[in-house]
């Protein structure tokens, strides 16, 4: 079966002053229907950029997509002009962002912004477009929806406009929902009840996700299949409780190590050495090989990127030996 | 919000008595008075003149008086300019004439300068831009009596479109030339304060999140940022509203327009201390009035600040 989502290979440069800076550099990746696919990754590895280049949202220039293809349902979203891309947008593909705070308009109420894309998507305007807008509002857990409606977004706490910003993105029944960080602003108590909101929401309309997150627990709470990037690449990708259960790659066995409750008590907490490369000027072979502690550094590949192979059915991982190496102290499976 | 509103107007009371005061002390401070001529006034005439006026008494007796007769709303008569006459009644015929030539200048300038600032930031870093920019910035560094005469010259003289000179409220097109001529400069600085305010919005996430609906760039530009995007300039009209309205002396001598400029002027040359008060509360007045208005516009404009102010 053909997959929602088929991403193929995705470059995204942006050529600013200081080079040019690899962001995304041949991403590949799938969305099934009706499925939560994760991408994890530290900051500035490429999730962002992965996601907001599905919708021609990053700004070109400096950005510019090299190459690569991202098929929805057949279409090459990458080929598309702005007109049809905005039939796309909020219709069939919606997002929500990191920070509700600032992601919604202050000028406006929240109801004019609700209802917005049912104007311009299904040309539903008055009484009844602000009865589906309410009708959202109550689905998401935002209680005297039809009151607060009429409010502005400032009159809405941190976690409420999350809310409302989720509303808004399924008011069109999408297929696919891109949820960037929709929690990393939140509180840890109102980060829970925005996941189980969404996950509530997904259930319901079969809508398929692709969540963005740098919190490896979070993306086991809620995630079918998961990619791990790292310097604006695919470093490994399988279904969530395969790679939980045996991760193979040096970098994830890294994150999954600095989680803190993967530790005992008094004993110190693991982090990765080092910071991300610096993607104006990536090392050629493999990129995570100056922070290769967990594996054997010194097999990494330097002449070449490693490709990216299917280990076992469904997880693929990048075929560098230095990364997929057990540490020789390490008593790590 | 009606507490706000009486504090405002009681506020602006105080500034302009601090203003009125200013400028009497100010103007009894100066080296000359209005009593003096070029040819030497005789001892008596002067003394006849001073009693007449009430210059005889102490300083702060007539400071009290003056301050009693205008909370009364007597202005007094102008002392030397326009000798004897009522200075309401010669500001209830001057103030028409610089009232309607101040706002055709703002209506001019809002009309130019908002559109060509939008334009640019929507532009931005292009060839349009930077053809806008430039233009404003030559309107800011251009001062009135440069752009007055040239546009005299050019609209006025050789295309004939425009009467050059002169005031006749019947005839609209007479109004033209002045009111252009003080619209532009303000038309420049609202180009410019309008394209860093658009693009200040426009680089907001919330822009980012009307892009990710589907909606069009022309209905984001319009629904979703230009209410922010005009805080600023809004927030410079009202002050250069009273500024274009008084600060039209030079505009009105290039084309003789009688409006209270030109009065005002001859009346500091002279020292006519109840002819310089006039005008100056007037303008403060306008100005109070000025930034309320705006005020009030800007809580229209930003509902964050409507909540700050109810509780």
């Amino acid at each position: 079966m053909r997959a929602l989502l088929d991403i193929q290979d995705l470059k995204v440069h942006f050529h600013t002053r200081d080079g040019v800076v690899k962001a995304v550099d041949g991403v590949s990746l799938k969305v099934e229907a009706g499925q939560i696919a994760g991408i994890v990754g530290e900051s500035g590895s490429g999730k962002s950029v992965t996601a907001y280049s599905l919708l021609g949202l990053i700004p070109m220039p400096p950005g510019r997509i090299e190459g690569g293809k991202a098929l929805f349902q057949g279409t090459d979203l990458l080929r598309l002009g702005e007109r049809e891309l905005n039939t796309y947008r909020g219709r069939k593909i919606s997002m929500i962002f990191q920070d509700p705070m600032t992601s919604l308009n202050p000028y406006l109420r929240v109801s004019t912004q609700l209802v917005e894309p049912l104007a311009i998507h299904e040309k539903l305007r008055g009484k009844p477009a602000l009865h589906r807008a309410i009708e959202a509002l109550e689905q998401v857990g935002i209680e005297n929806a039809a009151t607060r409606i009429h409010g502005y977004p400032h009159e809405f706490s941190g976690g409420m406009r999350q809310r409302v910003m989720i509303a808004m993105a399924l008011i069109t029944k999408p297929d696919l929902l891109i949820a960037d960080e929709p929690t990393t602003a939140l509180d840890v108590t109102v980060q829970k009840q925005v996941l189980d909101v969404i996950r509530e929401l997904q259930r319901e309309t079969g809508t398929a996700v692709i969540f963005i997150t740098h919190d490896l627990a979070v993306v086991h709470e809620m995630c079918d299949t998961v990619s791990v990037l790292y310097a604006g690449r695919v470093v490994e990708s399988a279904p969530a409780a395969e790679l939980i259960r045996r991760p193979l790659h040096a970098y994830t066995r890294g994150l999954y190590r600095s989680n803190p409750s993967a530790h005992a008590k008094d004993e110190d907490l693991y982090s990765i050495p080092g910071l991300p490369p610096d993607l104006a000027r990536l090392p050629g072979g493999c990129t995570f090989r100056p922070r290769n502690t967990l594996g054997v550094a010194s097999l990494c590949l330097t002449e070449r990127q490693p490709e990216l192979i299917e280990h076992s059915p469904g997880h693929f991982v990048q075929n560098c030996p230095g990364c997929l190496a057990a540490h020789p102290s390490s008593a790590h499976a | 919000m009606l507490r706000d509103i009486s504090n405002r107007l009681l506020q602006g009371l105080l500034v302009l008595f601090v203003l009125g005061t200013l400028t009497f002390f100010l103007v009894h401070a100066l080296p000359y008075g209005p009593f003096q001529d070029e040819k030497a006034v005789p001892p008596h005439v002067m003394e006849r003149l001073e009693k007449l006026h009430g210059y005889d008494k102490p300083l702060l007796t007539q400071y009290g008086l003056r301050l009693k007769n205008i909370v009364q709303g007597n202005l007094g008569v102008s002392i030397k300019v326009m000798e004897g006459r009522q200075v309401g009644e010669i500001l209830g015929q001057a103030f028409p004439v610089s009232l309607t030539l101040g706002l055709i200048a703002m209506s001019i300038a809002i009309a130019i300068g908002i559109p060509a600032g939008i334009f640019a930031a929507i532009r931005k870093n292009t060839t349009v831009d930077y053809a806008i920019m430039a233009v404003a910035l030559l309107g800011i560094c251009l001062p009135a009596f440069v752009i007055g005469p040239l546009l005299a010259e050019f609209l006025g003289g050789r295309l004939g479109w425009f009467p050059v000179s002169g005031w006749n409220p019947r005839d609209p097109s007479s109004l033209f030339l002045p009111a252009l001529t003080l619209g532009l400069v303000s038309a420049a600085y609202l180009s410019r304060l309008t394209r860093a305010g658009m693009l200040e919005i426009l680089n907001q996430d919330f822009i980012r999140t009307a892009r990710a609906k589907g909606q069009k760039g022309s209905i984001i530009i319009m629904r979703h940022a230009l209410r922010g995007g005009l805080i600023p300039s809004i927030a410079y009209l009202g002050p250069a509203f009273a500024a274009t309205i008084s600060g039209s002396v030079v505009v009105e001598s290039i084309f003789q327009v009688p409006g209270i400029g030109r009065l005002f002027i001859k009346a500091i040359e002279t020292g006519d201390e109840t002819l310089i008060m006039g005008p100056v509360l007037l303008y403060g007045s306008l100005i109070v009035i000025a930034n309320f208005l705006v005020d009030l516009l800007q809580i229209w404009l930003n509902p964050r600040l409507r909540t700050a102010k109810a509780s």
